[in-house]
């Protein structure tokens, strides 16, 4: 990876590092297991030009996972690639929305995945990273000011992607639609933590490092709804769910995409990439 | 003894306009407005860029680049080059120099963005027509897209808008 500047969170007290360490872990581990996630779909997509585009979209998902692991190694002294690799389960911060495999199968064998699924998946995450960008922009933090100002200029193509296949195929044939109420009740049932901050929340939202998770959510709503206007479905939210993320209580399919995406990292821990 | 130059900015600069981007060789980073700031002690060089797109596997490619350009400076004995998020990377950081080079290399320049009407405007690198449909936004690189001109009917790249009005 290449050099960033470091020393940014000199100063600090070791609890508001500790405060800023988890929101970060949250914002890392939700980019770069989505991009994960994301790229298995690699030769997989509908179509050449979507190949290229959802492959892009992954590329600056690990580009803003990277700069959220840089801070993240500023704050440890750690090294980013490290953070991203070497940590477990239970210390991944991730929404569980962005752990869950694509579908059935493995990308290496016989990958049955759904489209529909990817489509809704990343339309209610991108939309929730935009309103989280833009608190981001206004957070205390000014390291966290200037990544989220980054990272949300890449973020707008994504957003009109997902929210263009999401509207098209709500309002295509009925097999589509099918498929996309099936995904929309699987996606209500694993995105209750996107908008939880965790351990801290409290702390976090009183330092102003990010605005406080109701606030955010009434943003979001008020976003999701002018999407779904455009469609014939009404949104819904849900209030809870079995798993938290951001508590670091995870599924099975955590586990699974930490030992593949670490597979060949964790082979030569010490090799120079 | 051997009289040492003096590490200027000017100096440091025009080494840094050696620097190309790794696949545009038509361009070069201070072209693509990715220099944020030089500095020199005594022997040594410091250089802040700006990455252009966050996950460009480009990045640690150009940085080893700048360093081995900068310390083949006379008088320079180390180099140390860095990225910085302080201020977002946008499109129209671009110089005329650099919008030449991508011309040249068949890539069109960031679109122009007109505020009133929220739309963009790229006009064909071969032909210079308007007669242009987006083919996708997203292209081989993080930073480009693909288009193609209806009027000599090539296909083409253009660098992505990248601005502060886009939220």
């Amino acid at each position: 990876m290449e050099k960033t500047e470091s020393g940014k969170f000199e100063g600090l007290t070791e609890t508001d590092q500790a405060y800023l360490a988890d929101l970060l872990k949250q914002l890392a581990d939700d980019d770069y297991l989505l991009s994960f996630r994301s790229s298995e779909w690699l030769g997989l997509a509908p179509h050449i030009e979507e190949d290229v585009a959802s492959a892009s979209i992954s590329q600056d998902m690990m580009g803003h996972a990277a700069m959220y692991y840089g801070l993240l190694g500023d704050i440890y002294g750690r090294d980013a690639d490290d953070l991203a690799h070497f940590r477990g389960p239970a210390d991944r911060r991730n929404s569980i929305l962005t752990e869950k495999r694509n579908g059935e199968g493995e990308y290496l064998d016989v990958p049955k995945y759904d489209w529909a699924y990817h489509v809704v998946r990343n339309l209610y995450y991108n939309m929730h990273k935009k309103v989280k960008l833009v608190a981001l922009k206004q957070s205390s933090s000014t390291p966290l000011r200037d990544v989220a100002a980054k990272a949300a200029m890449e973020l707008y193509y994504h957003e009109l992607h997902w929210r263009t296949w999401f509207i098209q195929l709500m309002n295509s044939s009925d097999d589509a639609k099918a498929r996309m109420a099936a995904a929309l009740e699987k996606v209500n049932g694993e995105c209750a933590d996107l908008f939880h901050l965790g351990k801290y929340s409290e702390d976090i939202t009183r330092k102003g490092y990010i605005a406080p998770a109701s606030e955010m959510k009434d943003s979001f709503r008020k976003e999701m709804e002018k999407v779904f206007d455009q469609t014939d479905s009404v949104f819904s939210f849900p209030d809870d769910q079995k798993e938290n993320g951001r508590l670091g209580r995870h599924t099975e399919d955590l586990e699974h995409a930490l030992e593949l995406m670490s597979e060949v990292y964790g082979s030569v821990p010490y090799a120079k990439w | 003894m051997k009289a040492e130059k003096i590490l200027d900015e000017e100096l440091i600069l025009s080494k840094l306009a050696e620097v190309k981007d790794p696949e545009i060789d038509t361009v070069s980073i201070v072209d693509l407005g990715m220099v944020y700031r030089v500095a020199a002690v005594d022997t040594s060089i410091k250089v802040t860029l700006l990455p252009t797109f966050s996950g460009c596997p480009a990045l640690p490619i150009i940085e080893k680049n700048c360093a081995e350009a900068l310390l083949e400076l006379d008088g320079a004995d180390s180099a140390e080059v860095e990225f910085t998020f302080s201020v977002p990377w946008t499109s129209d950081r671009v110089t005329e120099a650099g919008i030449r080079g991508l011309k040249e290399f068949g890539i069109a320049p960031p679109p122009e963005f007109i505020e009133s009407d929220g739309s963009w405007h790229v006009d064909c690198p071969y032909c210079g027509s308007t007669f242009v449909t987006v083919e996708n936004i997203f292209g081989p690189t993080a930073c480009r897209s693909i288009l193609y001109c209806r009027n000599c009917r090539n296909p083409f790249e253009a660098m992505k808008l990248v601005s502060s009005n886009m939220h």
